[in-house]
């Protein structure tokens, strides 16, 4: 068994000192279970996400998680990561495209039965025809369950997300899940460099009994609290207790947001607040999105760059003020709906300004020269296209 | 916040709009809310105050937390809670003992449940509350509900980071700002010339009386089960 010596999260997370290294996504990961203190981490496994998971269970064998085992399939991995945390487990799962969509009912079950749990989510193609390659659709089917959902950019957000995330899903006032998205293979297979605290720290462990429920749903003397039976049982309950418990999880949700700019320096990340054109992107995205700015810039051109690192809650205050004298707003995206720009575009007064796009989806790499493309049109810049044959 | 002191007590309508969805935070440590807005504790302690002493009907909701706790600071918590409603004039207990819903419907004069506590508020003309020991995702529950269709004045003591859909939240409450907002309640009473002897809230009607002297499994109802005694067995003492 490790050595490992309880630290409070404030020093975990902002003071304590960092070695960097240069590992993958999955390492970041797995990294981050390693110093969080988790009782249990149950998953099935399915590509991008397996690695993750193989990560997690080495670190179940060394002694850095109390428990680990592979589901019959995702409903069942997901099942059993609610029960565990009802009674009073810190857990911890990961998956990725077919693998989410399997465990959904579950997932989107989490928020109401206040579940503080962290889920990584290697997003993959979810549709047919079958594929593994990265395309990040299946994020929108989790936006709307009162998750807490963050889009890691890098090897570094992966860590310092899903460690953080830890800490906010069992803040008293929030006590929901979250989950880590990020895009598998650009992130998960490839390697950055990422700045670690010291191995031998970890997180204090959960305390179940700091919580806005009951910690289980089991036998209390002299009486038996449930938690869920308002749930459970519709026809015991009024239309109005249904409403005010999905009024008190948003609210936990828009609660969560103080902590995220407390751990993690903030919603969103603003590159040259005086820019006229703005990229908006999160995830992979906002990489690519950060190298355009950057061209931008060394051409002359005045691009700044909102990074969204919370999708729930969204930052819409946030981007309303930076966008509020923007001319124009590109929102490039690994999907085909295009699930970020309609949030942004909900998020301003002029909607108008806001381009769709660029996407690619399937798997393809975004390169920048598509995002410069969108920034010479907001400009009224032509250039000319070489063909090479 | 678009709108200054925006909670306030109802009926708000059909369903209403939680207080964080109008941008009220919660108070940081040391702070209290006050009407949606962060303000200091004494402030805070002495608003709740006057409504306890100037609204009909005011009555104590007690938890799970305070009921059921087993631990000294539970203990300490529901004596501190029971010295706070000997100083409120003509206070009530009517406590909230689990979250299960109840069918076909609860004895209002008995208890509150959060599935529907406007049926003990309305029953019961109470104008004037304090929940206390009740975990936070079910006070919030309740708190709205009551603030949606009732003109009572929510005040939640709570011990751990506060209730945005209270009329008055205090955070981090415990045995001693319990008896602290007691000395508060006793000052403000003064000043209101309000004259009152401290005494216990009467019994609740709709409970049998407790028999302390034979205490038989039956007593515990449907709880019975929990206790596992032998046929015919009567416990003569309990701890």
């Amino acid at each position: 068994m490790p050595e490992q010596r309880v630290v409070e999260p404030e020093y975990l997370l902002l003071e304590a000192p960092r070695e960097r290294k240069f590992i993958t996504g999955s390492q970041a990961f797995a990294e981050a279970v390693k110093r969080a203190n988790v009782d249990v981490a149950i998953a099935y496994p399915i590509t991008p996400q397996s690695e993750t998971m193989h990560l997690v269970g080495d670190l179940y064998a060394q002694g850095y998680v109390k428990d680990y085992y592979r589901a019959e399939e995702e409903y069942g991995a997901m099942s059993a990561i609610a029960g565990a945390v009802r009674g009073g487990a810190r857990a911890f799962s990961a998956t990725s495209g077919p693998g989410l969509l399997r465990g959904l009912e579950a997932i989107v079950s989490w928020p109401g039965h206040r579940i503080p749990a962290v889920l990584g989510v290697m997003t993959r193609v979810v549709n047919a025809p079958l594929s593994i390659q990265p395309d990040n659709v299946e994020i929108a089917y989790l936006l709307h369950s009162g998750l807490i959902v963050l889009h890691a950019e890098n090897q570094q957000d992966v860590f310092d997300f899903t460690l953080a995330g830890f800490v906010i899903s069992e803040k008293v006032d929030v006590y929901l899940p979250v989950v880590v998205a990020t895009e598998g293979f650009f992130v998960t297979h490839a390697k950055g460099y990422v700045d670690l605290p010291p191995e031998d720290m970890k997180l204090p462990p959960r305390d179940p009994y700091k919580a806005p429920v009951p910690p289980t749903d089991c036998e209390i003397p002299p009486a038996r609290i449930q938690r869920d039976a308002p749930v459970q049982k519709s026809n015991f309950m009024s239309y109005l207790i249904h409403a005010v418990w999905q009024q008190e999880v948003w609210s936990a949700n828009k609660r969560a947001a103080k902590w995220i700019k407390h751990y993690l320096g903030g919603l969103i990340e603003v590159v040259n607040p005086d820019a006229e054109v703005f990229i908006v992107a999160s995830g992979c995205a906002a990489a690519q999105g950060r190298e355009a700015q950057r061209y931008a810039t060394m051409e002359g051109l005045n691009v700044g760059l909102v990074k969204v690192k919370s999708l729930r809650p969204f930052p819409t205050d946030e981007i309303r003020e930076v966008l509020k004298n923007a001319k124009a707003v590109i929102v490039p995206e690994h999907n085909i709906v295009g699930w970020l720009a309609k949030e942004v575009k909900a998020s301003i007064p002029n909607s108008g300004i806001v381009v769709d796009g660029p996407r690619v989806y399937g798997g393809m790499t975004l390169p920048v020269e598509l995002i410069m493309d969108e920034i010479y049109k907001a400009f009224g810049i032509k250039k000319e296209k070489k063909t090479v044959v | 916040m678009a709108k200054k002191n925006p909670i306030q007590p109802g009926p708000e309508g059909y369903i209403p709009t939680p207080a964080a969805f109008q941008g009220c935070d919660l108070p940081p440590p040391g702070k209290a809310l006050l009407y949606g807005e962060i303000v200091d504790e004494e402030t805070a302690m002495r608003e709740a105050a006057k409504a306890l002493l100037t609204r009909k009907n005011p009555t104590i909701f007690p938890g799970p937390l305070v009921l059921w706790g087993w631990s000294s600071d539970a203990m300490e918590k529901a004596k501190a809670v029971l010295e706070l409603a000997k100083e409120i004039p003509n206070c009530r207990i009517i406590p909230m003992p689990d979250y299960r819903p109840k069918y076909p419907k609860i004895d209002p004069e008995a208890e509150i449940n959060p599935n529907h506590p406007n049926l003990t508020i309305l029953h019961n003309r109470i104008e004037v509350c304090i929940f206390v020991g009740v975990h936070c995702h079910y006070a919030n529950l309740s708190l709205r509900m009551i603030r949606a269709g009732t003109n009572c004045y929510t005040i939640a003591l709570c011990g751990e980071m506060g209730h945005e859909d209270a009329m008055v939240s205090l955070r981090d409450v415990h045995a001693d700002e319990i008896r602290k907002f007691k000395d508060v309640l006793v000052e403000v009473r003064k000043e209101l010339g309000i004259e009152w002897e401290p005494k216990l809230p009467p019994e609740n009607p709709s409970l049998p009386k407790e028999e302390w002297v034979k205490v038989s499994p039956l007593d515990f109802g449907e709880y019975a089960y929990l206790l596992i005694p032998r046929r015919g067995e009567i416990v003569e003492e309990s701890e």
